[in-house]
């Protein structure tokens, strides 16, 4: 409508362009979200640890194995899967206190989910919480949820190049586990090689070998986990 | 994939600071994007494409700028900006731990009426 007479035949005159400078993070209201969590974490005692691995790797049956042989049980633990619960159940099966959050079509798990989950699940007498992200080596790298550590995992059954094709994950992760070590022979898993990649991908990280499967390897993870958080 | 998500973040930031100041109209919105800001620049562009064909964005340009990885050398204590996904220094070699720039992810600025 016109500004002057009111009409709709002539434009209104076009106001001036300006510029707003911002700087403003894109992911700023996951970041707020990120360090409140942070603070509540640590003001409930919590050990906190964000869990990536593409789907597969053996995440959930590293958390079995954590679950049961954690110093101190139970582990609290809060999986993102894009459906169903199968995940928290075999957790809670194996002594965890397990939420489930379903992601629906959403990749990766953000701030504000780990936070919602956060309110469902009793922390009395708990030291770890476990959030056990989408199965997506991309799209979780980029969000803080608000834990102190970050672990990539992968298996050996996906080769050993997968640091170099997957390097934003893993350059953001304090410690990177290969899992599945027991069949490391039968597929021909280059370890030197993998272990070469690795370290020049995320020379910061910790490296851990093991078998979630067997429990090989698994207590110095633990001892790592237990120890003081960085 | 999760392009989406974030210029859903985008939109929101930006029609709020518009807000805030007053304006109307949104003309061009400016994105500083790292390469190891693990997003894909494309997928944004076609991200917004889709967005674009939609009131009140129809009008509003998106500009990106991709901002190169630069690292610090500690033994040649110089910055460097590295030849691949592995940071190793074109001087002697090592591994950088040190990332100077390159994990931007940040709307910049407006222009706005």
């Amino acid at each position: 409508m016109c500004g002057q007479c009111g009409c709709d035949a002539h434009q209104a005159a076009p106001l001036p362009h300006r510029r707003l400078e911002l700087h403003q993070p894109l992911l700023s209201r996951n970041d707020r979200q990120a360090a409140h969590n942070r603070d509540h974490f640590r003001r409930h005692g919590l050990r906190t640890v964000n869990l990536l691995s593409a789907p597969g790797s053996g995440k959930t049956a590293l958390l079995e194995q954590l679950a049961r042989h954690w110093p101190r049980p139970p582990i609290g633990v809060i999986v993102g899967d894009l459906a169903t619960d199968n995940d928290a159940q075999r957790l809670q099966l194996a002594g965890a206190r397990a939420v489930q959050i379903l992601t629906g079509d959403l990749c990766h798990l953000d701030a504000a989910l780990v936070d919602q989950a956060f309110g469902q699940l009793d922390c009395i007498g708990m030291d770890l919480l476990v959030i056990e992200n989408v199965g997506n080596l991309v799209c979780p790298a980029a969000f803080d949820l608000g834990e102190q550590r970050r672990i990539a995992m992968l298996s050996v059954t996906e080769g050993e190049d997968k640091p170099l094709k997957y390097p934003a994950l893993f350059k953001s992760a304090d410690a990177v586990v290969i899992n599945k070590r027991d069949l490391a022979e039968a597929v021909g898993f280059d370890r030197r090689t993998a272990i070469a990649n690795l370290s020049a991908i995320a020379p910061q990280a910790t490296l851990f070998e093991l078998s979630a499967r067997t429990g090989e390897g698994l207590n110095a993870l633990i001892r790592w986990l237990d120890g003081k958080a960085a | 994939m999760h392009e989406l998500a974030l210029l859903q973040e985008l939109c929101a930031l930006a029609a709020a600071a518009a807000r805030e100041q007053g304006a109307r109209q949104i003309h061009r919105m400016e994105l500083r994007v790292g390469e190891l800001g693990g997003v894909n620049p494309d997928a944004l562009r076609q991200a917004f494409a889709v967005l674009a064909a939609t009131a009140p964005w129809q009008t509003t340009e998106l500009q990106l700028d991709v901002v190169p990885t630069r690292c610090f050398c500690p033994h040649c204590a110089q910055a460097f900006s590295p030849l691949d996904v592995i940071h190793a220094c074109p001087q002697c070699g090592a591994i950088s731990r040190q990332v100077l720039q390159g994990r931007e992810l940040e709307l910049v600025a407006l222009e706005v009426s």
